[in-house]
């Protein structure tokens, strides 16, 4: 725990800093094997958390238990002050507002608009068609909109179909709608993984320095292990379902992570 | 010279159930063809009385096209009861559809009560609905409307519902992450996915409807079957015929149009 604490005090610098997310004992079965055995962390508020390990190692289950887009099999999360197995569908999707996600592939609706999927992040605290599509959004929704799209570089592309922008703007357009959500706390799973590599060092640097900007905790499933080392405070690694390493990155050594980045059965130091 | 290889069987050896399954096809075929199908003297006798100098055929040409503008109105008034009736089956289809869906449904109970519901509507044939709402509300038009807006509720239901499941789960995953609601995500990330599906759908419906509707007519539902019955039960050939012409226009140009729009948009 010390060490934890530790690595998250080194990250945040001066900045006091309380934990938000808290996991202890987390055990994940879909029937067959067993793809979290026991996992326990903490991540700190306004520290960015690399999340590494290899195909199968169960980073995009951990994630998907946090927001319980899948139930845990036992084992307790605690997030922003809240017991995350006890939420009944109602407080869930409360809850659930408050955490942005952008995913490995951006998720996007396809066939409407940018500025339209965008709105769509403001569905986690409006309800009813003035959040379904941009023309139908009172006018403040629609300028906070506009301002998202315009921190990830793409105002001029707002009544674009988003099916027709690049993978890189798309996955930009994914990171403006969490942004209008107004997360406390990001969760990326692998948001660099299907683009080019110019593109998705362009991704994560717009994600970590909009988090940086706004202090959001930020939770990024990172599969390249240059991405890891600069854009993460403290790196979490998983190998067979549990959790063999956890240390500040600036005192990472890059040959004890290259071990998480490689195949199944070989991540496990 | 090479050792000769030799050939396979011409036939595959056959179980005693696929003999028997073979059997049972060919005598369907032939009992129903005997029982039901016309008798080559019948069919003679027929084919003679079609063609001959006063037959049938002598008798439809010229087309009668004096009460052309009279046809046309009820043709009018067919056109309508086609697109009241898609317009409602279609309305009533989409939650009957979402019911139906496995990840939109609220229970599984109520996903297999409207699929139940959905695969009823259809299979029962139009002109079933049509004597029943004939009985509901009525002869007219009115009750034509209904048949067509359950039939449809059946046919929409059923390919709105097969769209929607197939459309990509991750958007759904995405705004249900968010924590929006289930008509938020239907409207918002279900819908535009199936747009192009629904799209098809509607104008396959109302090309249905058009087809169906002209039919209604023979039953009392409305529409210019009723025109075509009479026209025949009083022997106005020529009428008949010019009857089916225009009618045949108006599928034709239906369906193009349809076949237009569908290729604009999607």
């Amino acid at each position: 725990m010390n060490a934890l604490q530790t690595a998250g005090t080194v990250a945040a610098g001066s900045t006091p800093v309380g934990p938000v997310l808290h996991v202890s004992d987390l055990v994940k079965s879909y029937g067959g094997p067993t793809v979290l055995k026991g996992v326990s962390f903490t991540a700190y508020a306004g520290v960015s958390l690399a999340v590494i390990g290899a195909n199968g190692s169960g980073k995009s289950t951990l994630l998907k238990c946090l927001i319980r887009l899948t139930d845990p099999t036992s084992g307790r999360i605690e997030m922003l002050g809240q017991e995350v197995g006890t939420l009944n569908a109602r407080a869930l999707r409360r809850f659930r507002s408050r955490i942005g996600v952008v995913w490995q592939k951006h998720n996007l609706v396809p066939r409407i608009s940018a500025l339209s999927n965008v709105l769509h992040g403001v569905q986690s605290r409006l309800g009813g068609p003035q959040s379904w599509w941009h023309w139908a959004a009172p006018a403040p929704v629609r300028a906070e909109a506009m301002a998202c799209l315009a921190r990830v570089g793409l105002a001029d592309k707002a009544l674009q179909r988003v099916d027709s922008l690049s993978g890189g703007q798309q996955q930009r357009v994914a990171i403006a709608r969490m942004l209008m959500q107004r997360p406390e706390i990001v969760l990326a799973d692998e948001p660099d993984a299907s683009l080019d590599p110019q593109s998705g060092e362009d991704v994560m640097r717009l994600l970590s320095d909009l988090a940086r900007q706004d202090g959001l905790t930020l939770i990024v499933i990172s599969h390249r292990l240059e991405h890891t080392l600069e854009f993460s405070d403290r790196i979490i690694g998983l190998a067979g379902g549990q959790i063999t390493l956890d240390v500040a990155t600036g005192k990472a050594d890059a040959g004890q992570l290259r071990r998480f980045f490689d195949k199944p059965g070989e991540g496990t130091p | 010279m090479t050792a000769s290889i030799p050939a396979p069987p011409r036939f595959q050896h056959r179980s005693l159930t696929e003999y028997l399954g073979i059997v049972v096809v060919i005598a369907l075929v032939v009992t129903s063809i005997a029982n039901t199908a016309p008798s080559l003297d019948s069919l003679q006798r027929g084919l003679v009385r079609l063609v001959a100098p006063s037959g049938f055929l002598a008798q439809m040409f010229p087309p009668d096209l004096s009460r052309v503008d009279h046809i046309a109105w009820k043709l009018l008034e067919t056109l309508q009861m086609a697109v009241a009736g898609a317009a409602l089956g279609l309305v009533f289809a989409v939650p009957f559809a979402i019911l139906a869906t496995d990840r939109l449904s609220p229970h599984p109970v109520i996903k297999f009560a409207a699929r139940g519901l959905i695969a009823f509507f259809r299979t029962v044939p139009d002109l079933v609905w049509a004597i029943f709402f004939i009985i509901v509300v009525g002869l007219g038009p009115a009750a034509g409307v209904l048949a067509l807006m359950i039939d449809k509720i059946g046919f929409a239901g059923r390919f709105f519902a097969e769209a929607m499941e197939e459309a990509d789960t991750g958007p759904q995953d995405a705004l249900r992450a968010i924590g929006a609601s289930r008509m938020g995500i239907i409207f918002s990330a279900v819908f535009p996915a199936c747009l192009p599906s629904f799209t098809a759908t509607s104008l396959f419906a109302l090309e249905k409807s058009v087809r169906g509707s002209a039919a209604l007519g023979l039953v009392g539902a409305g529409g210019i079957g009723v025109d075509l019955k009479v026209a025949f039960d009083l022997f106005n050939y020529d009428e008949a015929l010019t009857i089916i012409l225009m009618m045949l226009i108006l599928v034709v140009a239906v369906e193009q149009g349809s076949s237009w729009i569908r290729a604009k948009l999607i």
